[in-house]
């Protein structure tokens, strides 16, 4: 801290309160944008101390800041601190914000007046700063190039005259740092040195400009808030175009009414994941931070993506932190030095991307061909990968993997194909799980003959495979990243499967050289160290448990806490239950521990309302929570006196609310990312991308219409109960990329202002001697934990720090000591992980009228419900929805054998239907899909019920409409919308409804 | 002189769909005075990826196959319309937007079906090559910058040169005798065009049914043989690059264990499925 005389502060301070208006007006000088700025209004605000000894009216008029001696009493807006020393951190340069958090949070600082006002007027003095950055690249065309994140990379934006020209893969110039290069088997690798994004990413542009955006604020016609609000009409009656402060008004009163009239919980924000890519406008940091300070029943979300690994592979050998999945770490380099063959288990990263991570893995892959590593792809679909990289197709049928699992190890234990050093010294519970795997405890062996029957995989190939695999080097490939996650995992017997691939690994001597749970698909050799936040660590939220805030960005990013008071939660998967019950039970997801998710949590709680508004975030529950279709139920239920919903296009379930506050898309405001970079549970997932790039999220162009960007949204309503200037801290969205910035490792390697024009920095890849240790290495070679992840907690560890795995015994565990402990009334979860058939499969009684199995995987083409529909470019893809009738039908893969069965031809529009609903897609009839099996994408944007000859069937493509909304195994909240048992027709109505589009489209 | 060619990798295109999208990215909404009318955010893409499945399962094989514009030498539109399509010294063949539109009949004259109707400006358009692109200096088109696996390569030589480099690398062009001379060319486009007969070698050993490696197999066509090949581990065999509806095979296995046969007729690619070894000989048909 600086040590100056207090009487020559005193001085300075006088000094900066006359000078501040120069430097303003010098700024606007040369801004012409902050001289627009100043013309919006004129302002009289008093800067100064407390106890008014010193301070001076600093007003903006004509569009120029002026100021001049006066009293507090004259403005609108005082900003007042407590003494000199406070007041020269807020306006001194070098400014540190940990000093003025601190400050202000505890009122050393006191920004007092209407709170509009009071922001606007703080905005503009930090505007100053901003307003004249040269901000993206001038091209030779006369457009500008700006850069942005997706949810499948970052991309050049080209604008030119306001409107986006295209948008580009990021290609590096000269530079940009050097990159990486892997040695294996005498060759060298290196990647291309530009982003391989995925197809969402490539349609951005389609959906900037969708004709399915929502350009105004509206009303439903017969929802009157002082009135008859008619909920039993929603998702029925249409909408007239309201003003903004006419929506705020009515949203921030229904606030207000709820607090007042509910009490605390009465509202809940069923929070989505990834609807637009960017640390500041991410639903964890700047919804959250909304959220926080009104307070709100937080949707306990389950798992997803996990399921299987948190429920159940957990517990043979810890990882809580990353829910149960594998790090991947080094996984890229030993595999292609080392590993023999690659097994892909219910993988298919050529369709889910490792997330975000675009075909950045797919050249890693190609590498592993031209080196002669053999591939297994384990599905019962002849996935993309599979389709790329060739190698055996083994099919199996959904649901029943953890028995083919079985049969293998039961070859590997009678042929002695297994690492037998490894499971005497790194596991327990060996001796057990054998028993089991020969029969001896049950009666059954588990042979290949064994499995047959339930999975559909001859027993020769079990043992092929069996004797292929064991004793030699193989990576297993599972999920999404190739280190976890999987559609395997999400079904019935989703942790039967997860549990029973560990427990290979720990057959085959897990950790040692190229032997490892990956597919080229993590474990880069990037820089670890170089610290830039993910979306998950807290942004701007001010949150401490709810995301991994507390961990770096709290201290990095200093911020004002923000806390939701509300303990009341109910389960994501339960939330329409809960309202049309009234009561919901769920187990919680949280990664401190591996005990944490056996307490259930019920809803109501004592002390607080039940939920009685609906605050949704964009309109994709419809097609992504199994059974989906008590969401219309919940959604017209009497209980629920308002629905807002925020949503950027007319999609899903935005046609349910009430009112609809247009939200603009990311090209639209300020943000920064980095490209994969999850962080919390996914820490360091940017080890999927090649290259860690981080980009500025560039405003490209102005908001379409009148939608706003979800900031400047919460930041209307609040500014109506206060709480404006406490959610933005005086800055506005670019203010925080700033923040963002500042709090970084980026200040040390690029200049602010280069970053804004260039808009992107590449972090210069690891040395080759500091590279990532592999992960698992540490174990299988009997040493300390060598890995650079924070986890597992301190305390996680049974004996030493950094000593053994997380569990009881520290050791990988055949028969888990927790489920012994905690499930072992639990007959769902066995701690000898036996074969228990599908709840909702080929063996149920339900398969006599429903004798298919139905998996809607996660779209090739679109990021969960972000590129579907709305007529963007991936809507129009051939191979993701096809064009009957004048409407775009999602797909429904299924073999010739069934289609011919029932008489369905390619492209024929078939009605699938159980109980629960019936869609309608189109016929995609090939080999690909093994028989017994159709398969479809979830999460289809569209949500479109149409009633044709007294048959009301939906045509948007919303599977989840038929999937069960059963947990997998009791004592969990796991959803398992892969056991899901259906049939199909060829649409009987199909001539109809063909032939009234065209006499539609003909009268238009 | 040297022109632009395309060179599609059949064996490496993934069906992404990079490739289309940046193509409709590039003209949605934007006017390229005498390349190109503004397409609307709708309609026929000017790439388009077509799919071939063959075999059955557990020995499938899947092919995807980009068609543009193949900017032919001999190009059939311009044969039609040369008034409204030109021919560049680069090679590349554009339909001028202003003198093409409203003339639908031009679309009909491709036989590779690469050009699609803008329904907006009403004019035919197609995959140009990003001529507009390269003019202010990129470096390639949008297709190739977007692909995620290299399958698609701008490569800018004299034809000579083109040509040596097709004969050395096996490089064809889609449907030759059409005397077009497309300056898209396809490496491994067997994979298109031919079929294979594959199989899954078993016998029963110590009372259990096993996958057969290392049998010969051997593909026969009355009564000459074509082919030998050995299964694998899983007892799996392929022969591949056969011409399809080329009639009647046979293939015949021998193994230690046992021999097998089977005949087939080959129209699409065939798989057999499992073929069990006995002692004596034995005959399936397909």
């Amino acid at each position: 801290m600086k040590s100056v005389r207090p009487t020559l502060n005193r001085q300075v301070l006088k000094f900066v309160l006359v000078a501040l208006p120069k430097v303003m007006n010098r700024a606007a000088s040369r801004a012409p944008a902050y001289a627009e700025r100043l013309k919006q209004r004129d302002i009289v605000a008093w800067i100064g101390l407390m106890d008014g000894s010193i301070g001076r009216v600093v007003e903006i008029r004509g569009g120029r800041f002026r100021s001049r001696r006066g009293k507090a009493a004259e403005a609108e807006v005082t900003l007042s601190f407590k003494d000199v020393a406070t007041a020269l951190k807020f306006l001194l340069p070098g400014r540190d914000q940990g000093e003025i958090i601190h400050a202000a949070k505890n009122f050393k600082m006191v920004a007092a007046g209407p709170d509009e006002t009071l922001v606007w007027f703080t905005q503009t003095l930090a505007m100053s700063e901003t307003a004249g950055l040269p901000m993206g690249t001038r091209m030779p065309d006369g457009s500008t190039r700006f850069t942005t994140g997706t949810n499948g990379g970052p991309l050049f934006v080209y604008v030119k005259d306001g409107r986006i020209l295209r948008v580009t893969p990021i290609e590096f110039d000269a530079s940009d740092p050097a990159t990486w290069t892997i040695e294996a088997r005498g060759r060298k690798f290196s990647p291309p040195r530009k982003g391989l994004v995925a197809p969402h990413a490539l349609a951005v542009k389609s959906l900037v400009y969708s004709d399915k955006r929502i350009l105004y604020p509206m009303k439903r016609v017969d929802f009157d808030p002082d009135g008859e609000r008619n909920p039993q009409n929603r998702g029925k009656s249409g909408y007239e175009r309201i003003s903004w402060d006419a929506a705020f008004d009515i949203v921030a009163r229904e606030i207000k009414r709820q607090k007042r009239v509910r009490g605390p919980g009465s509202i809940v924000f069923p929070m989505s994941s990834h609807h637009q890519w960017g640390n500041v406008g991410y639903y964890l940091s700047a919804l959250m931070r909304f959220a926080n300070l009104i307070g709100f029943t937080r949707m306990a979300a389950n798992p997803d993506s996990w399921e299987g690994w948190y429920w159940g592979a957990m517990h043979h050998y810890g990882n809580s932190m990353r829910v149960g999945v594998p790090s991947g770490y080094g996984g890229v380099e030993d595999a292609l030095k080392e590993a023999e063959m690659m097994v892909f288990w219910s993988c298919d990263p050529e369709s889910t991307n490792g997330a975000y991570a675009g075909f950045e893995g797919t050249p890693r892959r190609l590498w592993a061909k031209e080196l002669g590593i053999e591939f297994v792809h384990i599905d019962p679909h002849m996935n993309p990968t599979a389709q790329l990289l060739g190698g055996r197709w083994i099919p199996v049928r959904p649901q029943t993997d953890a028995a083919l699992a079985q049969a293998i190890m039961y070859v590997w234990v009678t042929e002695g194909l297994y690492d037998k050093d490894y499971v005497a010294t790194r596991t327990t519970g060996f001796a057990e799980w054998k028993a089991h795997l020969l029969g001896e405890s049950d009666g059954v062996p588990k042979t290949p003959e064994w499995q047959e029957a339930e999975t559909g995989v001859p027993a020769r190939d079990v043992r092929a495979l069996a004797r292929k695999w064991g004793g030699r080097k193989v990576y297993l490939a599972i999920g999404m990243t190739g280190t976890g996650f999987g559609g395997a995992g999400r079904g019935a017997t989703g942790q039967q499967w997860a549990r029973s691939m560990v427990m290979m690994m720990a057959m085959q001597g897990w950790g040692k050289p190229g032997v490892n749970i990956g597919g080229l698909q993590i474990g880069a050799p990037s820089d670890t160290h170089f610290y830039f936040p993910g979306y998950a660590d807290g942004g701007i939220s001010g949150e401490l448990n709810f995301n991994a805030n507390a961990a770096n960005n709290y201290q990095r990013m200093p911020h004002v806490l923000t806390i939701n008071p509300v303990k009341q939660q109910v389960p994501r998967q339960q939330l329409p239950d809960a309202i049309i019950d009234g009561h919901a039970e769920g187990y919680v997801w949280d990664g401190m521990s591996q005990e944490a998710q056996f307490a259930p949590f019920t809803y109501p709680m004592p002390g607080y309302s039940p939920i009685h508004m609906i605050y949704r975030y964009g309109g994709s529950a419809l097609s992504t929570i199994t059974k989906s279709g008590r969401w219309i139920e919940a959604y017209r239920h009497p209980s629920i006196d308002f629905v807002v919903n925020q949503s950027i296009w007319m999609e899903g379930e935005a046609q349910f609310a009430d009112i609809i506050l247009p939200a603009c898309t990311s090209l639209k405001r300020w943000d920064i990312g980095e490209w994969s970079n999850a962080g919390g549970y996914g820490h360091h997932g940017f080890l999927t991308v090649n290259h860690r790039i981080i980009a500025l999220q560039h405003k490209c162009i102005e908001p379409l219409g009148e939608s706003r960007s979800d900031y400047d949204i919460f930041t209307g309503i609040l500014h109506r109960m206060g709480l404006g200037s406490m959610f933005t801290e005086g800055g506005s969205e670019l203010d925080w990329v700033r923040r963002v910035f500042d709090g970084s490792d980026l200040p040390d390697h690029v200049k602010w202002k280069d970053f804004c024009r260039k808009g992107y920095f590449v972090v210069p890849p690891e040395r080759p001697e500091l590279r990532q240790p592999v992960d698992m290495r540490w174990f299988a070679e009997g040493r300390k934990k060598d890995l650079p992840e924070p986890s597992p907690l301190p305390s996680q560890f049974p004996e030493e720090f950094l000593e053994g795995l997380q569990t009881p015994s520290g050791k990988l565990e055949f028969v888990p000591e927790l489920l012994v402990r905690h499930a072992a009334n639990n007959p769902d979860r066995p701690p000898v992980n036996r074969y228990i058939p599908s709840w909702e499969g080929r063996q149920s009684e339900l398969a006599h009228r429903y004798p298919l199995q139905l998996i809607a995987t996660h779209s090739r083409y679109s990021f969960h419900t972000y590129a579907d529909g709305k007529n963007s470019a991936v809507n129009q893809v051939e191979d993701h929805r096809a064009l009957i009738g004048g409407h775009r039908f999602q797909l429904l893969r299924l073999n010739p054998a069934d289609a011919v069965a029932r008489g369905i031809c390619h492209r024929d529009l078939v009605k699938v239907f159980n109980d629960r609903g019936a869609v309608v897609l189109a016929a995609d009839i090939s080999q690909l899909v093994t028989t017994g099996v159709v398969k479809s994408y979830e999460a289809s944007a569209e949500f479109q019920l149409v009633e044709i000859g007294g048959e009301t069937v939906e045509i948007g493509g919303c599977l989840n409409l038929l999937t069960p909304d059963r947990s997998q195994t009791r004592g969990t909240s796991s959803m398992s919308p892969n056991s899901c048992l259906v049939e199909i027709e060829a649409w009987r109505h199909a001539a109809t409804f063909v032939a009234d589009r065209r006499i539609k489209e003909a009268a238009e | 002189m040297s022109k632009w060619n395309l060179i599609v990798d059949v064996a490496r295109c993934e069906n992404c769909h990079n490739c289309v999208i940046a193509e409709r990215d590039e003209h949605t909404g934007n006017d390229f005075p005498g390349y190109a009318a503004p397409a609307a955010p709708v309609g026929d893409t000017t790439i388009r990826i077509e799919r071939r499945v063959q075999g059955a399962a557990p020995m499938v094989d899947t092919a995807y196959l980009p068609v543009m514009c193949m900017h032919c030498d001999d190009a059939p539109c311009r044969r039609a319309a040369p008034d409204a399509i030109v021919k560049r010294d680069d090679g590349i063949v554009l339909i001028d937007p202003v003198k093409a539109k409203g003339r639908r009949e031009i679309v009909e004259t491709c036989p590779y079906g690469a050009i699609v109707w803008n329904d907006e400006a009403e004019v035919p358009h197609t995959w140009i090559f990003d001529a507009h692109l390269l003019d202010q200096g990129w470096k390639e088109p949008r297709c190739v910058t977007v692909c995620p696996t290299a399958a698609l390569a701008a490569v800018k030589l004299d034809d000579a040169a083109m040509a040596f480099k097709a004969a050395a690398e096996g490089l064809r062009t889609l449907s030759p005798e059409l005397g077009t001379k497309p300056r898209v060319w396809y490496r491994g486009l067997d994979r298109w065009l031919t079929c294979f007969i594959g199989g899954s070698v078993s016998a029963k050993v110590c009372g259990v049914v096993d996958c057969i490696a290392g049998a010969e197999v051997t593909l026969l066509r009355e009564g000459a043989r074509l082919a030998t090949t050995t299964t694998d581990v899983f007892g799996d065999f392929r022969f591949s690059r056969l011409a399809p509806d080329s009639g009647a095979y046979r293939v015949e296995i021998t193994h230690a264990l046992g021999t097998a046969s089977a005949n087939c007729s080959l129209g699409e690619s065939v798989y057999l499925g499992e073929l069990r070894l006995n002692r004596a000989p034995a005959t399936a048909t397909t």
